[in-house]
């Protein structure tokens, strides 16, 4: 059997070669990984209806400068699996008594059995100068066989993309799902802790940074030190779109890894809000140019510009349909805060969503294959994630009363969603949770953060 | 230091409008002004005595301005402003009496002023979401510029920024903050 490699891109941080190992020790099992059977591939649980066992050791370090990074993609890449649930992840701190294995055959299968694991991965890093090559296999621990195995290749800048695409590419094979552990959340924040070089005194820097979904390598796009709110990823994940106040409200699009800085709205009257369209072509957003909180929408240059509400109340918060074809917005035009729904291209066939509700702003469309409505609902001194299945109008509700809760903004495949919260000692922080309202995780720490977004 | 400043715009005001009437009814000498006094007394009880016609002289385009004002920079100008914030009640961008007696007085001091330039904040208390605020501070800050417009104040003056609930004057969460929070905030931007 010959060794069949194939090139692909990790992201456009990393680029790294992915080859399917073949090596003679494993032969027999990327044979098995090479069958057209799927059913052989996908490892389930011991009994019918429960989720498989996973064990994710530390990965081995192959030579000694590579110690660190695989401890890290054992602890990244359980976490990843952890983050989805379709699996049961046996805690890593349980598997002291496993002998730790140097090579695929020595992974103890039996000890892995006492433990209860249907699923056991074993990795492998190399590390050269700053280079590094990550080998895992993911073994069925009854049938002892290899039913994934991979190598990478790339920098050893940012050892956690292997571990997230590891994972990725588990959940895909194994579940069929498009897993969200490359994605980014993108936020607002006051952390760096600058006052406005303003002439009102005590107003904060707020800057919109991003990071990746479990809230590492948080970085900072806007450098400006002015007030930026309200960021919006671009479909492609290239882009960000957001409101810089110079002091004026403008829209504003930033190429995050070219450094290209686009101002659509060109400084016409105040622009807040802005939301890319599904198919990344338009942006959505709020503005006063014409005297009154309206919502447009134009091309991403700012091209075929169109208002689309008129009203003396004020209409803010825009989101998209998963087609493009509906604007879901706020409005307070019965005198509370409601969503309402429109069609994207002329404005017509309004209609109100929320009929329970106090109040109801920020509304976020789910992705497909859910069509629903996340927003934040007033609920008592402050306010709660709740979520309107659009087809029914049944609406369930995420968050209790655990601090003020505002912010949601959907992950790609609508399986989780970010927030913000001030549960956690009265700050503002952004928070990942469920769409079952279960597995919360608190992604910032630093400052205040608000109004996140969440990269396909 | 409060009840300083107070008096201080009682001063400019009263100047203002005893200038105004003064120009409706009488031509007033030019030449070269004595600055006023700070100190200046606050009220006038007798009408000024007729002032003395004087041929030739170039009528008074515009009331005269305060040079203590004139003379300070933007930064410290808006530290100790002449224009008074105008406060809101709860998810309302309408202005009451109050409201539209402070930018009355607003509005006398940005016809005598008439070279500046402003910007109107519209801010929001904490409650309600931070993008519902940014679209109700819009429309109190537009409420706001309407309201000056219809007063005389030309718009082109005038821009108006929503802050929503992002930049609180008062950072607490009582009745008291909130209430300091709702307002449409003046800020000279230029002179």
């Amino acid at each position: 059997m010959s060794k069949h490699v194939t090139t692909w891109r990790l992201s456009a941080v990393v680029a790294a070669s992915v080859a399917l190992i073949a090596t003679t020790a494993s032969r027999a099992a990327v044979e098995q990984a090479q069958q057209p059977s799927e059913v052989a591939l996908v490892i389930s649980g011991g009994d019918a209806g429960t989720p498989p066992r996973y064990a994710v050791p530390d990965f081995v370090a192959l030579t000694p400068d590579a110690s660190e990074i695989a401890k890290t993609l054992g602890q990244v890449l359980w976490d990843d699996l952890n983050f989805e649930r379709e699996f049961y992840m046996i805690p890593r701190d349980t598997y002291g008594s496993i002998p730790a294995a140097r090579t695929p055959e020595q992974v103890p299968f039996n000890s892995w059995r006492e433990l209860g694991a249907d699923a056991v991965v074993f990795g492998t890093v190399q590390r050269t100068g700053n280079d590094v090559r990550v080998q895992v296999r993911l073994f069925n621990v009854r049938s002892r066989q290899s039913v994934f195995a991979k190598e990478y290749s790339g920098s050893a800048n940012n050892p956690r993309l292997y571990a997230h695409t590891i994972s990725d590419e588990i959940h895909d094979q194994q579940r069929g799902l498009k897993g969200v552990a490359r994605t980014k959340l993108a936020w607002v924040s006051d952390r760096d802790g600058v006052r406005l070089g303003d002439t009102v005194e005590n107003r904060q820097v707020k800057e919109i940074y991003y990071g990746d979904y479990d809230g590492a390598n948080q970085r900072r796009v806007t450098v400006g030190r002015r007030l930026n709110l309200n960021p919006s990823w671009s479909p492609d994940t290239r882009a960000l779109a957001y409101t810089t106040f110079r002091p004026n409200p403008d829209v504003f699009v930033s190429l995050i890894y070219q450094g290209v800085l686009q101002n659509p709205t060109k400084g016409i009257g105040t622009n807040y809000l802005p939301v890319f369209s599904p198919d990344g072509k338009q942006i959505a957003f709020m503005s006063g140019r014409d005297g009154n909180p309206e919502i447009y929408a134009m091309n991403v240059d700012g091209t075929n510009l169109r208002r689309l509400t008129n009203t003396q109340a004020g209409d803010s918060s825009p989101t998209w349909s998963p087609s493009g074809s509906q604007i879901a917005f706020t409005s307070d035009r019965t005198g509370k805060a409601q969503i309402y729904v429109m069609n994207s291209a002329d404005g017509s066939g309004v209609r109100r969503l929320t009929v329970n509700e106090s109040e109801a702003d920020r509304p976020t469309w789910s992705p497909p294959p859910f069509n629903e409505i996340a927003y934040a609902a007033s609920t008592g001194p402050g306010y709660d994630i709740k979520v309107l299945v659009v087809s029914t109008g049944e609406v369930k509700q995420l968050t209790f009363g655990e601090g003020s809760n505002e912010g949601p903004a959907w992950a790609p495949g609508g399986r989780h969603l970010a927030f913000t919260s001030t549960r956690a000692g009265g700050r503002t922080q952004v928070f990942t949770i469920g769409r079952d309202g279960r597995g919360l995780r608190q992604i910032t720490r630093e400052g205040n953060n608000q109004t996140p977004a969440w990269s396909n | 230091m409060k009840e300083m400043r107070n008096t201080t715009i009682v001063v400019a005001v009263t100047l203002a409008l005893a200038v105004t009437a003064a120009c409706g009814k009488k031509k007033v000498a030019t030449g070269p002004q004595p600055p006023p006094a700070e100190e200046a007394p606050v009220v006038t009880p007798n009408p000024p005595p007729p002032t003395e016609r004087v041929e030739d002289r170039t009528p008074v385009a515009q009331p005269l301005a305060d040079e203590s004002i004139t003379n300070k920079s933007l930064d410290d100008l808006n530290r100790d402003s002449p224009l008074k914030p105008v406060f809101f009640p709860l998810d309302s961008a309408e202005l009451d009496e109050t409201g539209r007696a402070i930018a009355q007085a607003n509005a006398g001091v940005l016809k005598k002023y008439s070279a500046w330039g402003i910007t109107i904040e519209g801010h929001c208390d904490e409650r309600g979401t931070a993008e519902y605020n940014l679209a109700l501070g819009e429309r109190r800050a537009v409420a706001v510029k309407t309201y000056l417009s219809s007063l005389g104040v030309s718009p082109d003056r005038i821009r108006t920024v929503s802050y929503g609930k992002e930049f609180p004057f008062d950072m607490g969460h009582s009745e008291d903050a909130w209430a300091k929070n709702r307002r449409g905030h003046f800020v000279i931007t230029s002179k």
